[in-house]
C-alpha cells in the first residue's frame, strides 16, 4: 500500500466518481444518463387443491426443522451445446454441495424426491394460467410443451424445473406507457432453502412442485418507480383472477437490471414490489461502479491476460499469534492464506453498493463458490466498522506483503479456508478480479430488505433448457380458450378508470386492486343500484380500518358484503347502515344479518315517527342554542335522530326535511 | 425429402410443405392467436399431426395448432449436428483395465437440446468427457454389442455376452462392466451366472434410475461405483451394481441370482432377496457385507456355457386358473414351465389334470413362490404332496424369474429330464440358499411410529 493511501477516503472518492446519489434525491435524469433499464419477472403462486405434478396437497407448509426423513443428493452438471459445461452448472459443481433434503409426509411424494416420474399436469393450474395470459393480452400457445430448466443449486431436487409457456407477448398499460410482455409460463416451485453452511445446504420439499405462474416483461421499464409500478400492475391483474395463492412467499419478482455498457443483472427472489426501486437503483449504481472499475484497472494493466495472483499460507510466525484473524482460522482449522492482486490498490475500497466495496464481492462469492462461511477474508483496505473482523495491525500487512512479494499499488487479502476448499477459493479470487477488467459480470443475485444485493450465482444461458421426455405435449384447443374468455375478469386498467369515474377517493385503489374487490363493488352497484362512490368507500376506506383493528371469530369472505346489501336491498334498509352493520359483521362472519341489526340496535322507525320528533327538539335546542345559523339546528337534530333515522331513511333526505320543517317557520 | 420434414405427417406436414417451410428453419408463422417466431424443430412420431413444434429465441418450445396458421415463412436455416464430446481417455500402467460392454441402455447420455432426443455417450472418449472420474479408477476400454431396450434383451443377447465376457476373460482384463437397463438386468444377471461359472474377475452389471441427462441423475455415480467394483473388487461374481438407499450415499453390490428390481421407478430399486447383498460400495471403498463370496483369482478360467432353450414360460398363478393355460404351454411345445404359486406354492385343484398332462408330454415343472420371500413348502399340505407326485418340483428358495433363466439353461444343455432336474436342484452362484439368515427378509411397514423414528435418523 502506498503509504499516503487512505481507504476511507478512497471509498468517498469513488462515490463521487460515479456520481452515486441516493434514490429519493435521483431525478428522472439521473436514470437517463446511466441508461437504466429493468424488466420483470414476477412469480405467483396459484391457487390449487393439490400440486403441478403430483398429487401431493398444495400451500401446506413445515417449519424447518419438522419433517418425517430426509435424503442427500448432489447436481452434476450435464454437457450442454457445445460439449462444455455452463458457466452456472460449472460454479455448482465446483461448490460441490451436498444437498439434504427435508420431507413431511403430509406434503411431499416420491415425485417431489424424484423417484417418480411426473404425473399429468394439473388442468385447474393451466386454466388459471391461460385466464391470465389472456389478461395479459398474450398469443396462447397451440400446444404446451414441458421443458426442464436446469437448476444445479439443488432447489428443485431433478435439478431441473418442469415449466412450459402457455403465452407470448402481450402488453400493460401503466401510467404514461405501455410494457411488453415477453411470455407467461407456468412451472413447479421449488424448495424453500432452511440452510446454506459449508458444503451442506438444506431444503424443505413442501413449496416444491405448487403451481407457480411466471409473467416476464420486456427490459421496458427506464426508471425504479415504473419498475415497481408494473409490478404492481402485474400484481393486480394476476389478483384480480381471484385464483392466486397469497400470503408470505406466494408472489415473487425476479428482476432484470442493466446500464449502458454494463450486462443484464437478475436479482431473484424479491419478495416485496416496494423493495424494487432501492434495488434497481442501488444496482444501477453497482454497474456504475464496476464500470469504472474496469476502466481504471484497465489503464493500469496492458495485458490482463498476464495478470496473476500470488498466494502464501501464512502461519504463527507471520501473524501474531494473538491476532483475532489468526485465531478465527484456527477456530475454523483453517489454514490462513495472504494473496497478492497486483496494481489492485484502490479497487477493494472502490464503492460497489451502499456499505459495500469491491472487496465484498471477493468475499461473497468466497462465500458461494468455495464455501466459506463468513467472514472469510480480511484485506489491505478494510475500514468499515461492519466490513470483516479485526483485521490485521499495520506491521502484520507489512510483512504479508513481503512475504508476498508485493510491489508498490498492489492489494491485498488474507482469507482462511480448509484444505480442500483452497484452490478453489484461490480460482474464485483470480477469476473475479479477472472479470473487473470485464465490467459486469452475467450474474443473479440475492436481495436484502436494505436494498443491496449478494452474488447468487453465474446467470445462466437459454441453454439450459431441454425438452422433458416424461411428458406428452398437450393441446390447448380453441374452445378451451374461449370457455376460459367468457368468464374474464374486467382488466385491471379499466377497474381503475371505473374507480376514478365513481369518484371513490384514489387511497382506496392499491387496496381494493390488491384485495381485488372492484368486481364486488361492481356487482354491488349493478344489482341494488347503489351509489358506487358510497359501496367503493365502505371497501377502501371502512373495511381497510376495520381489517387493522378487529380479528374475525371466523375466515371473513369479502363477498359476504354483497350478501349484506342483498339483505338491505330486501329489506328496503337505506344502506348507510351498512358502516354501522360492517364491523359487527367482520367481527363475526357467521352471525345472520339480523341478529348484526339487533346487535346494533336498529329498530324500525316510519318517516314519520322519526320526523315527528322535530317539533320537541326544536324546543330543545332553541333552549341550549349558541348559534343563530339554521345550519346548526340542523346539524344538531340530525345529531340527535341518526341513531333512530339510519338504516330507515337517507339521511340526506332526513336533513332536508328537517331544513324545510325548519324553514317552514 | 422426408428429412426436410422430420417426424411431421398428415395436416402438418401438408401444412409446411403448403408454405415451403422446412424443419431447422427459423420461421415467423401468423397465426390467428398472434405471430410466433423460432426454430422449426423435428417433431416425435407419436406426437399428433395437428401441431408444429416451435423453439422460442428463450429456450423454450411451443407448438403452434395447424388450423390457427395463417401464413409462414422461412427467414433463416440453421440445421443442428450434435455429437458428443470425445476426449482421450487416459491409459495409466498402474491402473486395472476394465472392459464395459453396451446392451443398448444409456449409461451416460446427453439430450440433444433441440429435439429432445437422448443421444448416448458410449465411446471411451465420450464416457470420459461425460464422467472424468472414472479415469482415476481404471483404464476402460468399451464396446457396444448390441442396441436394444431393457425389456427386448433375451436369448441371443445373453449368449452373445457370455461368450464375448468369456473372451475378454480369457485375454486377461481385470474387470468386467455390463452397461444394461434397469427393466430385465436381473433376469441378464442371473443367465449371465449360470453361463459364466466360477469367473476370476467381478462381472457387474449397472444401469440407472434416472437418466443421465438430469442433474440428479444416480448414472454417473453407478457407473463409478461399478467400474470401482469391477477393478478392484475381489469379489469375482456376476452381480449387479445400484444404489443402496435412494439417498447419494453409496451403491450394494447384489448377487445376480438373488437380486430384483422391486420398485417402478426409485433409484433404490434393486433389492438382494431372501439374503443379504455382497457388499457395500461408496468412492472410497468396499465393504463386504458377506465373506461367502468368490474370490478373484490370477488365472484366466471361467467356465463359459452359453446355452438356452427358448420354450420355457415363467407362468404366475392366481385364483380361479385355468387348466387350458397350461395345456396350451404344452400344445404350442413349450419344453419348460416355471409356476410361481400362492404361499408355500400352490396352484388350486383345476390345474391338477393340466400339470400331469403336461409332465407325461414330458415338460419339465417347478414351482417357485410369488411371495418372492421364503422357501416352497409342498410337504406342508396335502395340496403340495399331490402336486410333486404330479410331477411338480419345487425349488426351495430360487426366485421365479432366476428359476425361468435356469431352466432355460439347463434345457439348452440336454433332453434328458433327469440331468435338467439336477442341474435345477444343484445351487449355482448362491441361487438357492440352505438358510434364511434372519434380516433376509426386511420390508419395513410405513407408518408404524418405530421405523418412523428410525428413518428420520437415516439418509433414506
Amino acid at each position: 500500500m502506498s503509504e499516503d493511501f487512505n481507504p476511507g477516503e478512497n471509498y468517498k472518492e469513488s462515490l463521487q466518481l460515479i456520481g452515486y446519489i441516493p434514490r429519493d434525491e435521483a431525478r428522472q435524469e439521473v436514470y437517463t444518463n446511466l441508461g437504466f433499464k429493468c424488466g420483470l419477472e414476477i412469480h405467483q403462486q396459484l391457487k390449487t387443491a393439490k400440486k403441478l405434478f403430483c398429487r401431493c396437497p398444495a400451500g401446506l407448509y413445515q417449519d424447518g426443522d419438522d419433517f418425517d426423513a430426509e435424503l442427500i443428493r448432489h447436481m452434476r452438471p450435464t454437457l450442454s451445446e457445445l460439449g462444455e459445461y455452463d458457466g452456472t452448472a460449472l460454479m455448482e459443481f465446483r461448490t460441490r454441495k451436498n444437498i439434504i433434503y427435508r420431507i413431511k409426509d403430509e406434503s411431499a411424494c416420491t415425485y417431489d424426491i424424484d423417484d417418480t416420474p411426473p404425473f399429468p399436469i394439473n388442468r385447474e393450474a393451466l386454466d388459471i394460467t391461460i385466464e391470465v395470459a389472456l389478461l395479459l393480452k398474450a398469443n396462447i400457445v397451440g400446444e404446451l410443451h414441458i421443458t426442464r430448466k436446469q437448476y444445479l443449486d439443488g432447489s428443485i431436487p431433478t435439478g431441473f424445473q418442469r415449466t412450459a409457456i402457455v403465452g407470448i407477448e402481450g402488453d400493460i398499460p401503466l401510467s404514461n406507457k405501455k410494457v411488453r410482455m415477453i411470455q407467461i409460463s407456468i412451472e413447479e416451485d421449488s424448495c424453500r432453502e432452511v440452510s446454506d453452511k459449508g458444503h451442506f445446504r438444506t431444503y424443505t420439499t413442501d413449496r416444491l412442485g405448487i403451481p407457480l405462474m411466471e409473467m416476464v416483461t420486456y427490459p421496458d421499464m427506464k426508471t425504479p418507480d415504473e419498475a415497481a409500478e408494473a409490478g404492481q400492475y402485474l400484481r393486480f391483474l394476476a389478483r384480480s383472477t381471484g385464483k392466486m395463492r397469497t400470503g408470505i412467499g406466494a408472489g415473487r419478482e425476479d428482476v432484470n437490471v442493466s446500464i449502458t455498457g454494463g450486462e443484464r443483472v437478475e436479482i431473484k427472489g424479491v419478495a416485496h414490489i416496494k423493495w424494487i426501486p432501492e434495488l434497481t437503483h442501488n444496482e444501477a449504481f453497482r454497474q456504475k461502479a464496476l464500470l469504472e472499475i474496469k476502466r481504471i484497472i484497465s489503464k493500469r494493466v496492458n495485458n490482463p491476460n498476464q495478470w496473476k495472483i500470488n498466494s502464501i499460507q501464512l502461519n504463527q510466525n507471520n501473524i501474531a499469534s494473538g491476532s483475532g484473524t489468526y485465531r478465527e482460522a484456527r477456530n475454523r482449522k483453517s489454514n490462513l492464506i495472504a494473496v497478492n492482486l497486483p496494481q489492485f490498490e484502490g479497487i477493494l475500497s472502490f464503492f460497489t453498493q451502499p456499505g459495500k466495496m469491491f472487496a465484498t464481492e471477493l468475499s461473497d462469492r468466497l462465500k458461494v463458490i468455495a464455501c466459506l462461511e463468513r467472514p472469510n477474508m480480511t484485506h489491505s483496505e478494510a475500514f468499515l466498522a461492519d466490513d470483516e473482523i479485526d483485521p490485521l495491525g499495520n506491521e502484520e500487512w507489512k510483512n504479508v506483503k513481503k512475504l508476498l512479494h508485493a510491489k508498490e499499488g498492489d492489494a491485498q487479502i488474507v482469507f482462511w479456508a480448509p484444505d480442500d476448499d483452497i484452490k478453489t477459493a484461490l480460482e474464485t479470487i483470480e477469476e473475479r478480479c479477472l472479470l473487473a477488467f470485464e465490467g459486469v459480470p452475467n450474474e443473479t443475485r440475492k436481495s436484502f430488505p436494505d436494498g443491496t444485493t449478494i452474488f447468487e450465482r453465474v446467470l445462466p444461458g437459454a441453454d439450459r433448457m431441454y425438452p422433458d421426455t416424461d411428458s406428452a405435449p398437450i393441446s390447448i384447443d380453441d374452445d378451451q380458450i374461449e370457455k376460459i374468455r367468457e368468464n374474464l375478469p374486467d382488466p385491471v386498467d379499466s377497474r381503475l378508470a371505473s374507480l376514478r369515474k365513481w369518484r371513490v377517493p384514489e387511497d382506496t385503489y392499491h387496496y381494493l386492486l390488491k384485495r381485488n374487490l372492484v368486481w364486488i363493488i361492481q356487482k354491488i352497484v349493478d344489482d341494488f343500484k347503489v351509489s358506487p362512490k358510497f359501496i367503493g368507500t365502505l371497501f377502501g376506506h371502512d373495511l381497510r380500518h376495520i381489517e387493522t383493528r378487529i380479528v374475525p371469530a371466523a375466515q371473513f369472505s369479502y363477498y359476504t358484503i354483497y350478501g349484506l346489501f342483498k339483505f338491505l336491498d330486501n329489506r328496503k334498509l337505506d344502506i348507510a347502515i351498512a358502516r354501522e352493520i360492517l364491523p359487527e359483521l367482520y367481527a363475526h362472519p357467521k352471525m345472520v344479518f339480523d341478529s348484526v341489526l339487533t346487535t346494533i340496535g336498529y329498530k324500525k322507525h316510519s318517516r314519520n315517527d322519526i320526523l315527528s320528533n322535530v317539533p320537541a327538539l326544536r324546543k330543545k335546542f332553541a333552549e341550549i342554542r349558541t348559534s343563530s345559523e339554521s345550519r346548526a339546528e340542523i346539524d344538531w337534530i340530525m345529531g340527535n335522530l341518526r341513531k333512530i333515522a339510519i338504516g330507515n331513511i337517507p339521511l340526506s333526505e332526513l336533513s332536508t326535511s328537517i331544513g324545510e320543517e325548519i324553514n317552514r317557520d | 425429402m422426408t428429412d426436410m420434414f422430420k417426424g411431421y405427417r398428415g395436416e402438418a406436414l401438408a401444412a409446411l410443405k403448403k408454405f415451403n417451410v422446412r424443419v431447422w428453419s427459423d420461421a415467423r408463422i401468423k397465426t390467428t392467436r398472434g405471430d410466433f417466431n423460432g426454430i422449426i424443430l423435428p417433431r416425435s412420431e407419436t406426437d399428433d399431426d395437428k401441431h408444429i413444434v416451435l423453439k422460442l429465441i428463450t429456450g423454450y418450445n411451443v407448438g403452434i395448432t395447424i388450423s390457427t396458421i395463417t401464413d409462414m415463412d422461412e427467414c433463416g436455416y440453421k440445421e443442428a449436428h450434435y455429437k458428443i464430446p470425445e476426449k482421450e481417455f487416459p491409459f495409466s500402467e498402474d491402473k486395472p483395465n476394465v472392459k464395459l460392454f453396451g446392451t443398448g441402455g444409456t449409461i451416460a447420455s446427453r439430450l440433444d437440446y433441440r429435439t429432445g432426443a437422448v443421444i448416448p455417450a458410449f465411446s471411451p472418449g465420450e464416457l470420459y468427457g461425460a464422467v472424468p472420474e472414472l479415469a482415476d479408477i481404471c483404464n476402460l476400454t468399451t464396446e457396444k454389442l448390441f442396441a436394444v431396450f431393457s425389456e427386448n434383451m433375451g436369448p441371443q443377447q445373453y449368449l452373445t455376452l457370455a461368450r464375448n465376457i468369456g473372451k475378454e476373460i480369457e485375454n486377461g482384463i481385470d474387470g468386467i462392466i455390463v452397461g444394461h437397463g434397469t427393466d430385465t438386468m436381473h433376469h441378464t444377471a442371473a443367465a449371465l451366472s449360470y453361463m459364466i461359472q466360477d469367473p476370476p474377475v467381478p462381472i457387474v452389471l449397472v444401469g440407472s434410475q434416472r437418466s443421465s441427462d438430469r442433474p440428479s441423475s444416480d448414472a454417473a455415480l453407478n457407473l463409478m461405483h461399478a467400474a470401482k467394483a469391477a477393478a478392484e473388487s475381489d469379489i469375482a461374481e456376476v452381480q449387479v451394481c445400484m444404489f443402496g438407499p435412494t439417498s447419494d450415499k453409496y451403491g450394494l453390490l447384489h448377487r445376480g441370482t438373488r437380486v430384483r428390481k422391486m420398485h417402478s421407478s426409485y433409484r433404490s430399486t434393486f433389492r438382494t432377496i431372501g439374503d443379504r447383498p455382497l457388499a457395500m460400495i461408496d468412492r472410497e471403498t468396499i465393504k463386504p457385507i458377506r465373506q461367502d463370496y468368490n474370490r478373484r483369482r490370477k488365472d484366466r478360467k471361467a467356465t463359459v456355457l452359453p446355452y438356452f432353450e427358448e420354450r420355457v414360460a415363467l407362468v404366475y398363478y392366481y385364483p380361479n386358473m385355468h387348466p387350458d393355460i397350461i395345456d396350451s404351454l404344452v400344445d404350442n411345445g413349450y419344453r419348460g414351465i416355471i409356476i410361481a404359486g400362492t404361499g408355500l406354492g400352490h396352484v388350486n385343484k383345476p390345474v391338477y389334470p393340466a400339470i400331469e398332462r403336461a409332465a407325461k408330454a414330458g415338460v419339465a415343472m417347478y414351482m417357485t413362490v410369488q411371495t418372492l420371500w421364503g422357501y416352497v413348502h409342498m410337504f406342508v399340505y396335502d395340496t403340495g404332496r399331490d402336486l410333486m407326485s404330479l410331477g411338480l418340483i419345487p425349488t426351495e428358495n430360487m426366485l421365479p424369474e432366476v428359476a425361468y433363466i435356469k431352466l432355460g439353461w439347463a434345457l439348452g444343455q440336454t433332453d434328458d429330464i433327469n440331468e435338467v432336474r439336477k442341474l435345477m436342484l444343484t445351487p449355482i452362484a448362491g441361487d438357492i440358499t440352505e438358510r434364511e439368515p434372519y434380516d433376509g427378509y426386511l420390508i419395513f411397514q410405513g407408518g408404524v411410529p418405530e421405523i418412523r423414528e428410525f428413518i428420520k435418523t437415516i439418509y433414506k
